[in-house]
């Protein structure tokens, strides 16, 4: 039985591994070394990824995958009430109620292509947000959203004489740094499994199916097995990660399911890189930083940062830069999301190599001047 | 070159092994910083976090929150004019900072939402090493941070969040709140409405679809009823609604007389707007004047509905244009840094602020164990809210309520409503325990 | 009767507003075949024309009168109205009429800004992928919401409409229809403003040769630029139209309801569903889906169906939608092969 594909895999695998747990070292200069923003880099990483084995892969543009990070949100912290407040039957919940919500979606939303499947798949989303804000309410709690309380059943921790009042893997208390290591062993759980996926016939399947389907079925290959499985996993991966949102902070609230953060994780794929292994991540870890970073700045604080400055340069600079933090983040976004689709097409990772590939070239045609790149025709 | 077929064993432990490396410095660190109590302040000073929402439709108000907020760290450490730190009757804040430390600050955006608020809460209490977390614009908000400080054992003060729910279903102990919720909207206003209107009258109910809404609906009705007014009709609307047509036009022939609308922010001002361009308040019913009644009031969505506010009876946590000698105080202050006056999204922060601080240099520590044990039951004044109490049952502030009218003929933008009644804080008190909820014990550990 | 009718009119009268939105957007998918995720910003920005034209009419001079003070004791700023002292009863007449007068400005403003979009951002995207285009003009769309947000605050700014449609219309009185039926004038205008407009748009697609080149363009891009035409430069047009059309929808509608920067976004999400269930490119779809929706939702909404069935006004759009995609592949007047791959 073999791991990887080849032994490039398995030393990206670590040096990807090496990274994630290394985060609260390089992230502190960049003032994300903090275990709740880890966590969120490591969560919605883990439902981009997810993503990306429908978008990437097959092309399958879904509007509405943040109604399966919902259910599993709910399903998790049901589980902490009824169950235990064990995260492992929480996340194992959560993953099932996000493959079956999926699976049902799925089937009636992959019945049509394109912008079609689009929309039906955010309309089955608007759908879930609306409801569990309202009639739903004795499930989901509506606006004020799912919490704990000690009266919660608890069945399995009474019967086992466990005790505590937050999540926690016997005794490791899942937020702070522990829940942090929690969440980055299934990120790269996850990372590795897309990347199986990524290199096995299924996955070539589901990549000839985005080039062209009709070419696919008009060979006798019956491609709609191959997008549901691709919209059921990515589907628990969403749930996976919703259930990860409740572990380490309990509580479910219906705005996870609203077409914005459905539109988020569509953001954070194509920002990082769509069809990209690590671009997906890349592009979460980039809008939850601009989210919780940039959004906490401050004008007083800014005249700190520069008071090695003279006033009038510190002025200056504070007056330039104010508009663009605190309560101008999302400007700052607009534009980063505008510069990096025009100046790299193809998201940061595609972006990346590009450039990286014509830097190679540049070095390579000063040493061979008859060395020229044919494009392959369109 | 045998690596295409590493073992799974080997693999699990490798990785293991390396994780384990990684995980030990901060082992070691959470347990050298083994502390008294959570973010307990080491050097000259003390940081306060501020979470309100600083995008999305609630920006301004926010914003304005936000601005208390500074006002009030700015008087605390001594700064300024003082502002209501002169007024503040059973205070015995120096102007010095806290217990000798000065305060600082972080602020970060909530979004109005809880899952925002609760990342933006969790940034100032892990990594900025806040003390205390305060602001809300949105009950969802103040209800998920609240919960969320509880748990860290941090003190939380509620910003502007009029549920029943924050201070009752699920009230903590760590968790306190200066702004007034829904029934006591509806116990201060019904009688003020049934004295306008008359007693004979049938309410039609168009409320927003979420805990709010229902709990605001509920309180008017129960109280109206009481007084002897009829209910026609409750209706249910999407929350986020921008066009109320479609359930504005049964209003006038269903046989109602009074049309209330229990909605709030952008819902409110849409709502109002468009009920008074359906002509709903030039109407006769059952030989009466049509009337509308907005329960809960904010400044700014007061502003946003413009013209349509004239004449229309709401409540109010508070206004600047009460007499006492707290408000005038504040609002000099407050006028004077930022060139307008405050609205009650301000006044409840900057309030809440002081308050916090007050507790902290009574107790003589920042620990919320001591800071919870001066804060329940404290009474005090000259806050601009009259003679109040902190209640120690639901960590509720019981104070007198606003009922507030629409300006006939605004001088300018900030002069859209007028004092209209000045109900006692007798008329809106109730059982601690009406709701249900339990505080749970204080929590002080991280 | 009277329920039904009103309700009839309530229908209609999102569903004018609806199809305004959906019919730029339709526009531009058609044609141009970029999504323009932007499309609702540009409806706000409309309706922020609004705001700026009334502002501009009611420009005040700002004098420091230092024998009366402010609550908190700075000298009281005394504000008066320049145009009405300067030009009279036409200013007076400027200041009443300044929504519907703010057409004036609205039309060169957004062709501007219709053009400088196309020119400098979606030009270089037909050929990009759509979630490249989605991405660029969600990106754009913030950017509009925010210097908005930075100028206007997020606060929604009440905007009037002239006093002599501010008030309801006896429709019983004036069409002899039902018993009592009472309808807002300027509902009543926004909706005979939105069927002329969608009138004049298909007017000129369908009957000038202009309008000719753009539906064969739509038809068969390649050819018609075999034949010599420039179609770039109508692809230009027709962005700006879209543009034009979104923002006099935005300002008609600033009476209805008051304006904030966020009011775009708000649309989006269900002007993309108008679209999709009208069919992709098709604009006769988008019209009528529109209109379709709106008289579903405002039924939908009475007491007596979600007394039945609750919440079924929150859910009604999607559940059409969904009804719709399902039964009829492309949606109610959609053409094969556009936005399907």
């Amino acid at each position: 039985m073999t791991l990887f594909k080849s032994r490039k895999d398995l030393l990206y695998l670590a040096i990807f591994a090496l990274v994630i747990f290394a985060m609260p070292l390089w992230l502190k200069p960049f003032g994300a070394g903090y275990p709740d923003l880890m966590q969120r880099f490591a969560i919605f990483g883990v439902f981009a990824i997810g993503f990306n084995i429908l978008f990437g892969m097959t092309g399958y543009l879904s509007f509405g995958h943040a109604a399966f990070l919902g259910a599993g949100s709910y399903a998790a912290v049901w589980s902490f009430k009824l169950l235990s407040l064990n995260p492992v039957p929480a996340l194992l919940f959560a993953t099932l109620v996000g493959g079956v919500f999926a699976a049902l979606v799925g089937v009636v939303s992959l019945r049509r292509s394109g912008i079609y499947f689009s929309i039906l798949t955010l309309a089955f989303a608007q759908m879930s947000y609306s409801l569990a804000y309202s009639v739903l309410m004795p499930i989901t709690h509506g606006d004020s959203g799912l919490q704990l309380a000690s009266s919660d059943p608890r069945v399995l921790d009474r019967l086992f004489g466990a005790d505590g009042t937050l999540p926690n893997l016997f005794g490791f208390s899942m937020h702070g740094m522990y829940g942090f290591y929690f969440c980055a062993l299934i990120l790269i759980g996850c990372f590795y499994f897309s990347m199986r996926l990524d290199r096995s016939p299924f996955g070539m399947a589901l990549r000839a199916l985005k080039s062209n389907q009709t070419r696919m079925s008009y060979t006798g290959f019956n491609t709609k097995p191959y997008a549901r499985t691709a919209f059921i996993i990515s589907g628990m991966y969403a749930g996976l990660a919703g259930g990860m949102l409740a572990v380490t902070d309990p509580l479910a609230g219906a705005e996870r399911m609203q077409w914005t953060a459905s539109g988020e994780v569509v953001l954070m794929t194509i920002l990082g890189g769509a069809g990209t292994l690590l671009g997906p991540l890349i592009g979460a870890v980039i809008i939850k930083y601009f989210e919780n970073i940039f959004s906490a700045f401050h004008p007083g604080r800014l005249y700190e940062t520069f008071s090695f400055l003279p006033e009038g340069v510190q002025n200056f600079f504070v007056t330039i830069i104010s508009p663009f933090v605190g309560e101008g983040w999302h400007l700052t976004l607009g534009i980063m999301f505008m510069l990096i689709v025009i100046f790299l097409p193809g998201g940061i990772m595609e972006g990346g190599k590009r450039i990286a590939s014509a830097l190679r070239n540049r070095r390579a045609s000063g040493r061979h001047l008859q060395s020229r790149q044919f494009e392959p025709a369109e | 070159m045998n690596f295409r077929s590493v073992d799974r064993r080997r693999f699990l432990k490798t990785t293991a092994i390396a994780g384990a490396g990684l995980a030990m410095p901060t082992i070691f660190t959470s347990a050298s910083r083994a502390q008294e109590f959570c973010n307990a302040p080491t050097g000259s000073s003390v940081v306060f976090g501020f979470s309100v929402p600083l995008s999305g439709p609630y920006a301004d108000e926010g914003a304005d929150q936000l601005r208390g907020y500074e006002l009030a760290v700015q008087h605390i450490n001594g700064e300024g004019d003082g502002g209501m730190l002169n007024t503040f009757k059973g205070s015995v804040l120096k102007g010095n900072g806290i217990l000798g430390k000065k305060v600082e600050f972080v602020s970060g955006d909530s979004q109005a939402l809880a899952d925002a608020g609760r990342a933006t809460s969790n940034r100032m209490i892990e990594r900025d090493g806040a003390i205390m977390v305060t602001g809300s614009v949105s009950s969802a908000e103040a209800i998920a941070v609240q919960s969320l400080c509880s748990d860290k054992g941090i003190i939380y003060m509620a910003g502007l969040t009029h549920s029943n729910d924050t201070t009752g279903k699920d009230k903590r102990r760590n968790g306190f709140r200066h702004f007034f919720n829904a029934y006591m909207s509806g116990q201060a206003l019904a009688p003020v409405i049934v004295d306008a209107y008359g007693s004979d009258r049938r309410a039609y109910h168009i409320t927003a679809d979420y805990n709010w809404g229902w709990s605001q609906e509920e309180s008017i009705v129960e109280a109206t009823e009481r007084l002897g007014w009829e209910t026609a009709e409750r209706v249910l609307t999407p929350l986020g609604t921008s066009d109320y047509s479609q359930w504005l036009t049964p209003v006038a022939n269903s046989g109602a007389d009074v049309l209330v609308l229990n909605h709030y922010g952008n819902d409110m001002a849409n709502a109002l707007t468009q009920a008074v361009q359906f002509g709903l308040r030039d109407r006769q019913a059952n030989g009466k004047n049509f009337e509308i009644v907005v329960p809960m009031f904010s400044d700014l969505n007061a502003q946003a509905a413009g013209e349509a506010v004239e004449g229309i009876l709401g409540t109010a946590n508070w206004m600047w244009k009460l007499e006492d000698e707290g408000t005038q105080a504040f609002v000099r202050s407050f006028g004077q840094a930022y060139g307008q006056p405050p609205s009650q999204s301000a006044h409840t922060g900057y309030v809440q602020a002081l308050l916090y601080a007050n507790a902290c240099e009574m107790a003589g520590t920042f620990n919320p164990e001591g800071v919870v044990e001066v804060l329940e039951d404290f009474e005090f004044d000259g806050l601009g809210d009259g003679p109040t109490l902190y209640r120690g049952g639901d960590h509720q502030c019981f104070k007198q309520v606003l009922v507030v009218k629409g300006n006939d003929d605004p001088a300018d933008r900030f002069d859209i409503q007028n004092v209209h009644q000045v109900v006692d804080a007798e008329q809106v008190t109730y059982e601690p325990d009406k709701w249900g909820g339990e505080l749970g014990p204080v929590r002080s550990q991280c | 009767m009277d329920w039904l009718i009103l309700q009839f009119l309530n229908g209609l009268d999102k569903g004018g507003a609806y199809a305004l939105i959906a019919l730029g957007l339709t526009l531009v998918f058609g044609t141009l075949g970029v999504v323009n995720f932007a499309h609702g910003a540009l409806f706000m920005i409309g309706a922020f024309c609004a705001v700026v034209f009334s502002r501009l009419v009611r420009l005040e001079t700002v004098t420091v009168d230092p024998e009366r003070l402010s609550p908190w004791g700075t000298p009281l700023e005394v504000r008066t109205p320049m145009v009405e002292v300067w030009l009279g009863d036409f200013g007076t007449f400027l200041v009443q009429y300044s929504v519907p007068l703010s057409i004036l400005l609205a039309i060169p403003v957004m062709l501007l800004i219709g053009w400088v979009m196309e020119r400098g951002l979606i030009r270089h995207f037909y050929k990009r992928t759509h979630a490249e285009q989605i991405l660029v003009t969600f990106g754009l769309a913030i950017v509009l919401q925010e210097i908005i947000k930075a100028f206007f605050g997020a606060n929604a700014i009440p905007v009037y409409a002239p006093e002599a449609f501010s008030s309801s219309l006896n429709l019983s009185e004036t069409l002899g229809i039902g018993t009592s039926v009472f309808y807002p004038w300027w509902r009543l205008i926004y909706l005979a403003s939105a069927l002329l407009i969608i009138g004049l748009v298909i007017a000129f697609l369908q009957f000038t040769t202009y309008g000719m080149v753009i539906r064969a363009g739509m038809e068969d891009r390649q050819t018609v630029g075999f034949l010599g035409i420039n179609i770039q430069k109508r692809f230009t047009v027709v962005f700006g139209i879209a543009a034009v059309v979104a923002g006099v929808a935005g300002v008609l509608y600033a009476p209805i309801v008051s304006p904030n920067y966020h009011l775009g976004m708000d649309f989006l999400v269900l002007s993309f569903v108008v679209v999709v269930v009208g069919g992709m490119g098709s604009i006769p779809g988008a019209v009528f889906a529109g209109f379709l929706l709106g008289i579903v939702e405002s039924f939908a909404s009475m007491a007596a169906v979600t007394r039945v069935l609750p919440a079924i006004d929150q859910v009604i759009l999607y559940v059409v939608a969904i009804i719709v995609l399902l039964t009829l592949p492309r949606g109610l007047m959609g053409r094969k092969g556009v936005m399907e791959g």
